[in-house]
C-alpha cells in the first residue's frame, strides 16, 4: 500500500511539476522584444499617425473593434466561436473604458506578448498568435494613432464564454501549447526578395490571413498555418479557401495581378470576393497600398499547393440530378451567368473554374444561392453587381441540385452537394 | 465576356516596382544638395523639383497602379450578345437585378403576395427603407444581407431608380374579407378612430393614400399579407424609422382586429393614375415623424 501511496504522491507531483512549468512558460514574455524601445514622439508626428492609420486597416482592426453603425474602434462587435461569444473591446484612448491610461510598452506587450498590462493574458480571439510578428516601429505607429482618436466611453462588453473556456488563466496552459512569440514562423529569408518579405509580414502578421485562411483544431489553435490550407471559419459557416497553389481550390491558375485585383477592388477574373471576404476588402484590403497588394500576391503565390480533402468528389454525380440542376440553371442564372458559365463582364462573375463554386466545401456557394449579395462596394468599384437571395424561392432539393450541376459543368469536377447540407446552412444561418 | 478579358490579357494592369529609377533619383537628389552648397546655381531649388516631379513619374511609369482595366469597367464594355438589352451589365437594370428577382421587374411586385412594389414610391421613402435595413432597424435577413456593406450614395440611387419606374397598377385581388371588416377598414383608413388618439391614415398618408412626399409612401397596390405583416412588424418591433417613429406609436394602438381589417380593405381598393405622392404640405402632420425631417 505504502508503494502504491508512494508511487500515486511521484505521479502527482510529476504532473504538477509539468503543469507549473506548462503555466511558467505560458506566461513568459519575449524577452528580447525590446521593451522601453518605443521610438517617442518623432518628428514627423502627421506621417505616423498616417502610418497607424493604414495598418489599422491593414489588420482590419474595426473588423473586430466597430460595431455596425457605432463609433470607429469603441468596441462592441460579437465574434461567434465554438467556445462562446467574444465582444471587441473598446479600444479608444478613453481613460477608464478604453486604453487611454496604456502606455506604448504596454500596447507593444498586448500585440507582441498576447497580455493586457498588469500581466493579464489575452484570449487568442485577438490575434496575437500573428501580431506577434509586427514589428515595433509599427505597433508604435498603431498606438499613435489609437491614441489620436476621439475617446468614446463606453464599457466593453464582457466576452461571454462556455465553462471551462471562461477561465482566463487556463490560457497560460493554450499559449504553452501554441503560442511562441516572435517573428516569422518559417525560416527562407535566403534570397528572397524584398518585395516576398514583405508580403510574408503583411500576410503572416498584421493581416492574419491564417486566422480565417488556416484551418484550426478542437482547442481553436490554428495548424501550419504558414501554408494556409483553407478550412471551415469556426462560428460563421463559411469556407476559407486554401491560398496555396493548388489549381481548382487554390490560387494555381490566379497571376500575381488577379490576386492584387481582388484585394484591392473585390473582383478578379475568377471570382468575386463574397461573405466575410467582401467585409475584408471592404474594411481592409482595398486600402493597401499598390505595392503592398503586390507583396501580398507575390508571397501568396509562392506557397506550394496543398491538396485539399478530397470530400466530395466521389465520382460524377447522377445524371437526373444534373438535369435538374441544368434546368433550375437555365432558368435563374443563365441570364447572367451565362448557359456556358461564363459570367458576364465584370457584373457577375464566372462560374467555370470559379473557386468559391469548385471549393472542396459547397458552404460558400450554398449562401451565396442562398443569401446572394453585391460584391464589395470598393473604391475601384463603388456601384457594384448583385445577385437576388434564392433561399425563399428555391428549396434543399433544388439548391442541392442546381449546386451540383454548376460544381459539375464546363470542366468543374467537385462533387455532388446534398440538400442535407442545404437545410443544415439555411437553419445556422437563419436569423 | 471573361474568356477574351483572359486572352486579351486586359485584366494585367501592372508589373513590379524596379530599383533602377529609385537609384537615379536619389543620385540625383544628392547632387543638387551638393550644387546648393557650392552656391552654383540660383535656382537649384526649382531644379530640385524638376528633378523630383521627373522622378516621380518615372517611379510612376515603372509601377502602374493596380485598378481595374478601363475597357473592362462595366460602363463602358461593349454588350454581350448573349445577354439580354435589360441585363446589358452597368446599366440601372442590371444593377438592380439582385432585386428584382424578387421584387419583380422594375419593381413591379412579386407574384407571391409577399414582395411590395417599389416601382414609384417616393424615393426619400425606399432610401430610408434602404438604410433602415442595411443598419438592421427594419429585419429581414434577406435584405439584411442583401445590402451589407452598401454606401449610401449608391442606396440612394438605387432608390432613385425605383421611384422613377412607372409601371400600370393591376386591378387589386378580390376583397376576402366580410363587409363590416372591409367598412372598419375603410372608417380606421379614412377618418381613424379621434376616442383611441388614432388619426387616419390619409392624415399622413395623403388623402388619396397615394403617400406625401418626401418620405411618406402611398398605401394601395399592395398585397394584404405584406400590409399587414408590415404593421405586425411594428408592433414587435422587427420594423423601425427614425426616431419619434410615429408608425410605432400608432401601430401599438391597433389591435390585431384593426390590422386585418385595414390591410383587408387597403388591399382591395383600385388604384386610379396618376398614383403620385401629394406635395410635401407645410401643415403638421398630426404625430411628429422622424422620417419625414430625416436627411
Amino acid at each position: 500500500m505504502t508503494l502504491l501511496k508512494r508511487l500515486i504522491l511521484v505521479v502527482a507531483l510529476v504532473c504538477a511539476g509539468i503543469l507549473a512549468g506548462m503555466y511558467w512558460i505560458g506566461t513568459q514574455e519575449d524577452a528580447s522584444a525590446g521593451y522601453g524601445a518605443a521610438a517617442g514622439v518623432p518628428a514627423g508626428a502627421d506621417t505616423l499617425l498616417e502610418r497607424g492609420r493604414y495598418l489599422a486597416q491593414v489588420g482590419n482592426c474595426a473588423a473586430c473593434h466597430t460595431a455596425p453603425g457605432g463609433q470607429p474602434y469603441a468596441g462592441g462587435t460579437a465574434i461567434p466561436t465554438p467556445f462562446g461569444t467574444f465582444h471587441g473591446p473598446n479600444i479608444t484612448p478613453d481613460a477608464d473604458t478604453g486604453i487611454g491610461r496604456w502606455s506604448a510598452d504596454d500596447f507593444w506587450r498586448a500585440l507582441h506578448d498576447g497580455k493586457a498590462p498588469g500581466g493579464r493574458l489575452l484570449y487568442p480571439a485577438f490575434p496575437y498568435t500573428e501580431y506577434t510578428q509586427v514589428s515595433r516601429a509599427d505597433a508604435d505607429a498603431l498606438f499613435a494613432f489609437l491614441k489620436s482618436l476621439p475617446p468614446a466611453r463606453q464599457a466593453s462588453r464582457a466576452h461571454d464564454l462556455r465553462f471551462p473556456y471562461d477561465q482566463r488563466p487556463l490560457l497560460a496552459f493554450w499559449r504553452a501549447l501554441y503560442f511562441r512569440p516572435g517573428g516569422p514562423r518559417d525560416a527562407g529569408d535566403a534570397g528572397r526578395p524584398a518585395q516576398w518579405l514583405r508580403g510574408r509580414y503583411l500576410v503572416q502578421g498584421l493581416g492574419h490571413c491564417a486566422a480565417c485562411h488556416a484551418p484550426r483544431n478542437a482547442l481553436g489553435a490554428t495548424r501550419d498555418p504558414e501554408r494556409l490550407a483553407g478550412g471551415m471559419i469556426a462560428g460563421l459557416d463559411w469556407y476559407a479557401p486554401p491560398l496555396g497553389g493548388d489549381s481548382a481550390t487554390g490560387l494555381g491558375r490566379w497571376s500575381e495581378q488577379d490576386i492584387a485585383l481582388l484585394l484591392k477592388t473585390g473582383l478578379s477574373p475568377h471570382s468575386t470576393a463574397s461573405g466575410p471576404m467582401a467585409e475584408v476588402v471592404l474594411g481592409s484590403t482595398q486600402h493597401l497600398s499598390d505595392a503592398d497588394a503586390q507583396a501580398v500576391a507575390a508571397y501568396l503565390k509562392s506557397l506550394p499547393a496543398t491538396a485539399p480533402a478530397p470530400e466530395g468528389r466521389s465520382g460524377p454525380p447522377p445524371a437526373a440530378l444534373m438535369e435538374q440542376g441544368r434546368e433550375l440553371y437555365t432558368q435563374h442564372c443563365a441570364l447572367c451567368h451565362q448557359a456556358d458559365g461564363a459570367g458576364s463582364g465584370q457584373a457577375w462573375p464566372p462560374l467555370a473554374g470559379n473557386p468559391t463554386v469548385t471549393a472542396p466545401s459547397p458552404a460558400n456557394l450554398a449562401r451565396v444561392v442562398l443569401e446572394g449579395g453585391y460584391a464589395p462596394a470598393t473604391a475601384a468599384n463603388p456601384r457594384p453587381h448583385g445577385m437576388p437571395p434564392f433561399g425563399p424561392a428555391l428549396s434543399d432539393n433544388d439548391i442541392a441540385a442546381l449546386a451540383t450541376y454548376v460544381r459539375n459543368s464546363w470542366g468543374n469536377r467537385a462533387g455532388a452537394v446534398q440538400p442535407l447540407e442545404i437545410k443544415r446552412l439555411r437553419d445556422a444561418t437563419r436569423e | 465576356m471573361l474568356h477574351r478579358a483572359r486572352s486579351g490579357g486586359r485584366y494585367a494592369a501592372f508589373s513590379g516596382p524596379a530599383a533602377g529609377p529609385d537609384l537615379i533619383c536619389r543620385f540625383m537628389l544628392a547632387s543638387i544638395d551638393f550644387s546648393r552648397i557650392a552656391s552654383l546655381v540660383r535656382g537649384a531649388a526649382g531644379c530640385a523639383a524638376l528633378f523630383l516631379a521627373a522622378c516621380v513619374q518615372v517611379a510612376a511609369a515603372q509601377t502602374p497602379p493596380v485598378m481595374l482595366p478601363e475597357t473592362q469597367t462595366p460602363d463602358a464594355q461593349s454588350p454581350d450578345p448573349r445577354t439580354p438589352e435589360a441585363l446589358r451589365p452597368g446599366t440601372m437594370e442590371a444593377r438592380v437585378a439582385a432585386c428584382t428577382g424578387c421584387h419583380g421587374e422594375q419593381g413591379r411586385a412579386g407574384q407571391d403576395g409577399y414582395y411590395p412594389r417599389l416601382a414609384g414610391k417616393p424615393q426619400e421613402y425606399l432610401y430610408h427603407q434602404l438604410l433602415n435595413f442595411r443598419d438592421g432597424r427594419r429585419r429581414y435577413s434577406p435584405m439584411n444581407r442583401l445590402l451589407r456593406g452598401l454606401p449610401d450614395a449608391y442606396l440612394h440611387e438605387i432608390a432613385g431608380y425605383f421611384a422613377g419606374r412607372q409601371v400600370p397598377y393591376p386591378p387589386p385581388a378580390a376583397p376576402g374579407a366580410p363587409a363590416a371588416t372591409l367598412e372598419q377598414g375603410r372608417a380606421l383608413a379614412l377618418l381613424g378612430d379621434p376616442a383611441r388618439g388614432l388619426p387616419a391614415c390619409a392624415a399622413c398618408h395623403g388623402d388619396s393614400l397615394s403617400g406625401l412626399a418626401p418620405a411618406i409612401p402611398g398605401l394601395l397596390g399592395l398585397p394584404r399579407d405584406y400590409i399587414g405583416a408590415q404593421i405586425g412588424g411594428w408592433k414587435n418591433g422587427l420594423r423601425q424609422a427614425a426616431a419619434p417613429d410615429c408608425m410605432a406609436q400608432i401601430a401599438d394602438k391597433l389591435t390585431p382586429e384593426d390590422i386585418g381589417a385595414l390591410s383587408a380593405w387597403l388591399a382591395a381598393q383600385a388604384v386610379a393614375e396618376p398614383y403620385v405622392p401629394q406635395a410635401a404640405q407645410s401643415s403638421r402632420l398630426p404625430l411628429e415623424c422622424g422620417s419625414q425631417a430625416r436627411r
